[in-house]
């Protein structure tokens, strides 16, 4: 890895594959810096190893992956996977973890495509053993080929927990029942954006599919579940909801959530760069330009980190900005990257018409956000709960900031990525300040732990 | 809005003389530019040190030891303090012999609580030290608190005491006039005849409206703070010829700091980490702690300080206003004195002036 690039590019999703091999393709010298041993991000990770018959079971979304890896391996950007970025500055220094050892580069442009991840939604008895995210339970099932051996539940809301019932079912794992918190309202209030959504009706046809799959094979779906809890002494050992005014327990040892993505603003937030509370997405966005640019000179952002689009989307994002990045770069005047930008923009717009739709259906119930429950842990790294974290803004800490300082609630190993935003809407309720108004926890760097060995390495000729 | 004193600043030096102020029957009213505890007070290494004090802090900070002993008893709350120690270690003779001279001057002065020991001993208390070390300073009465949890109980006393907080007060003018100060906010007008300056970074501000410009710097000292570890060390460890603070906090997370300075952006109140200047930080960890290599760091900060050129705070009346008084510039060591701070001055406001040797923090000195 050499100290300086032109372009650094932060993670191989589709957002970075595409972006990366644009601008190498142009002749810019690309770093593509990426957690993962291979290429592919979260949703087409392991495409080059995944044998042929997984694949299949996964759909043929996953399969359109495999171009583009191909066409990024074949190009002239440098790639450093298993690398792990730890701090990334207005003035575009990256501290990066690469081969065990601590490094800061630097670079002309930096992309930051680094994705998205499930929104933590904690409700009680979340933290127990045989509670996961149906994301980590996709990444087992596609990477290791591991799934639940006693059955499973899933439960929650968003495209993914339907698409990972239908591959288990299809992967002969016994589907217990899919609890699904979309009420008949959001059915009703996504009914007026169905027009748009129909223009790319693969979409549609596919969740369609999927449902109908799964009620043919007998697999208990249940829209409009309220107060889900997990209960168990050591690990899980059964589930309880509401549905139709109505109690239910359910015994399982294996239950599998998932409340939708958010974007992964860890890094645009330790820039600085401006973000803004997004109402339709219910997530905090970084502020973006049509090109990707965010409030920061030549620190770009494209794929779910910009706000959730999709992997199709992330790719002509990625593009996009690969030209934007040409262009600052002056490789490509301004003329000639608009026209060779526009194929992707309309594809694009395409694909983004599905957004509000899908939006509005998979809108999660305000009422789980602000965790109602008070003994429900918030912060997993610290065990505190929601009771816990009222109590201090009842006691005048009125903001996340003040709520952290108090109660440590964030500042465990896990940099608050698992409880900022929990905190932020029990906050936004108890204060009635708006969460578009209230203040996200400060970023304390490293964003991934680097040891103290690795900084003392750092700088070996500096002194005091 | 009208009481007797408006004090300027919310932190641990504001609400410590709010809370000394109300206990003799003043009414206060505190305002705070965001929140209590934002800079200085709240992100502070907690240390609760007499040892290596400047002479003139001397008188002040062994008093403060005892109010900190007793701290329960004026804030309702322990403030989470323990008193392990704190040591300067010598790596080598030269390191003892700069320990040996401070040790002889602080005796010199009067004073017992410093004291040099030997390897034998250091061992004893340290057993987890690199072994090339010849001998420390200590202080056994040391230790150190957490200072958010201290801000806060100094709060909510000074509240159950009757002094108002307002938050989120930016103070936009001072001014006197017919003997009443008048404090323009962003929140409203707010009157006292009496003025306390406790403004931390921006006090430099406040003492130039009153006419009194003072050498004020702003600096952010970094800190970082590692996962938590098996509890394997007591007392807080300093170096003779390194900066360095390094202690195991109660929770088993590690606390390192050094004085270094993050790159600071007063305007916006915002810091970044200068990697190169903490790395010096973790290099002097590797020295005294090697087996902490593979220790995580999941944490690095700075808050805003006020640094005076001489280190030493500014504790006085004011030279140039009438019924103004200032307690600020703690240079990144006040932690320690804030519960004496707040006697002191509310001594200088009530009785005139303080039972304590005051005369080197004045503000006539620049």
């Amino acid at each position: 890895m050499k100290d300086h690039y032109q372009l650094v590019i932060i993670g191989a999703g589709p957002a970075g594959l595409a972006a990366a091999t644009i601008a190498a393709d142009h002749g810019v010298e690309v770093a593509l810096l990426d957690e993962q041993p291979a290429p592919g991000g979260q949703i087409f990770r392991a495409i080059e190893a995944a044998p042929v018959e997984r694949a299949e079971k996964l759909g043929p979304e996953y399969r359109r992956g495999a171009k583009l890896v191909t066409a990024f391996r074949d190009s002239s950007a440098r790639y450093f996977p298993d690398t792990q970025v730890w701090s990334l500055s207005a003035h575009r220094e990256i501290g990066v973890i690469h081969q065990q050892q601590a490094r800061m580069i630097t670079a002309e442009q930096v992309l930051i495509a680094n994705g998205a991840f499930e929104r933590p939604v904690p409700f009680p008895g979340w933290t127990l053993p045989g509670v996961i995210n149906a994301g980590a339970g996709q990444i087992l099932f596609k990477g290791s080929g591991i799934v639940p051996s006693d059955g499973v539940v899933l439960a929650g809301s968003g495209p993914l927990l339907l698409l990972l019932a239908w591959q288990y079912l299809r992967a002969g794992v016994k589907v217990k029942a899919v609890l699904d918190t979309i009420s008949r309202v959001n059915y009703i209030k996504a009914l007026p954006k169905l027009p748009g959504a129909l223009l790319v009706h693969h979409h549609i046809t596919q969740g369609l599919r999927y449902q109908q799959t799964l009620k043919l094979a007998g697999v208990e779906l249940h829209n409009g579940i309220r107060d889900l809890q997990a209960h168990g002494k050591k690990s899980l050992e059964s589930i309880s909801y509401r549905h139709k005014g109505s109690k239910h327990r359910l015994k399982t040892d294996s239950l599998m959530i998932h409340f939708g993505i958010i974007p992964n603003i860890h890094l645009s937030q330790a820039a600085g760069c401006a973000h803004f509370w997004h109402k339709r997405q219910q997530c905090w966005r970084p502020e973006l330009d049509k090109w990707g640019g965010s409030s920061i000179e030549g620190i770009l952002i494209a794929g779910d980190g910009g706000g959730i689009g999709g992997a199709r989307t992330a790719e002509h994002a990625g593009r996009i900005a690969a030209f934007r990045v040409l262009h600052n770069l002056e490789i490509l005047n301004q003329q000639e990257v608009n026209h060779e930008a526009k194929q992707d923009r309309k594809w694009m717009k395409a694909d983004l018409r599905i957004r509000p739709f899908l939006e509005k259906l998979f809108r999660i119930p305000d009422s789980m956000l602000k965790v109602p429950h008070d003994n429900a842990i918030v912060c997993r790294c610290e065990e505190v709960t929601a009771g816990e974290i009222r109590s201090a803004i009842a006691a005048g800490h009125s903001d996340s900031n003040q709520v952290k300082f108090l109660t440590r609630c964030g500042m465990g190993p896990c940099q608050g990525r698992q409880c900022s935003q929990a905190v932020a809407h029990i906050v936004a309720d108890k204060t009635s300040i708006p969460l578009q108004q209230s203040m996200q926890f400060r970023i304390r760097p490293p964003l991934k732990p680097l040891t103290l060995g690795q900084l003392a390495n750092l700088y070996p000729d500096e002194t005091e | 809005m009208k009481s007797d004193v408006i004090i300027i600043g919310g932190g641990l030096m504001g609400s410590s003389t709010a809370l000394q102020l109300a206990m003799r029957g003043i009414h206060c009213t505190i305002l705070e530019k965001q929140s209590p505890g934002r800079h200085a007070s709240g992100v502070n290494a907690g240390g609760l040190r007499q040892l290596n004090r400047n002479p003139p802090e001397i008188p002040l900070t062994v008093e403060a030891a005892k109010m900190w002993r007793n701290i329960e008893s004026l804030v309702d709350s322990d403030c989470d303090a323990r008193f392990p120690g704190q040591l300067r270690v010598a790596e080598n003779s030269d390191d003892l012999d700069l320990l040996e001279q401070r040790a002889e001057m602080v005796r010199s002065l009067g004073y017992e609580h410093e004291e040099m020991i030997g390897r034998e001993e250091l061992y004893r208390l340290a057993p987890a030290l690199a072994p090339h070390c010849v001998g420390a300073l200590i202080c056994r009465e040391d230790g150190y608190a957490r200072p958010f949890h201290a801000l806060t109980a100094f709060r909510h006393k000074a509240r159950s005491l009757g002094v108002e907080y307002h938050v989120n007060t930016i103070v936009d003018a001072v001014e006197r006039e017919r003997g009443m100060w008048r404090v323009t906010t962003r929140k409203g007008e707010f009157q006292a005849p009496l003025l306390v300056n406790c403004a931390g970074g921006w006090a430099g501000q406040i003492a130039a409206s009153l006419g009194e410009p003072v050498p004020l710097k702003p600096g952010a000292p970094m800190l970082m703070v590692t996962e938590r570890l098996p509890h394997f060390i007591d007392p807080v460890i300093g170096s003779a010829s390194r900066k360095l603070s390094f202690k195991q906090m109660q929770n088993g997370t590690l606390l390192i700091g050094g004085a270094h300075m993050a790159n600071l952006d007063f305007h916006k109140e915002s810091s970044e980490i200068e990697w190169p200047k903490l790395a010096v930080s973790a290099r002097s960890v590797m020295a005294l702690f090697p087996q902490l290599k593979d220790v995580r760091i999941v944490r690095t900060w700075a808050g805003v300080e006020a640094f005076m050129p001489d280190n030493l705070p500014v504790i006085c009346k004011s030279s140039t206003a009438e019924d103004a008084w200032h307690a600020f510039g703690f240079s990144a060591h006040g932690f320690q004195l804030s519960p004496l701070v707040g006697r002191i001055v509310a001594e200088l406001i009530i009785d005139g002036a303080s039972s304590f040797p005051i005369e080197p923090f004045n503000i006539t000195r620049f």
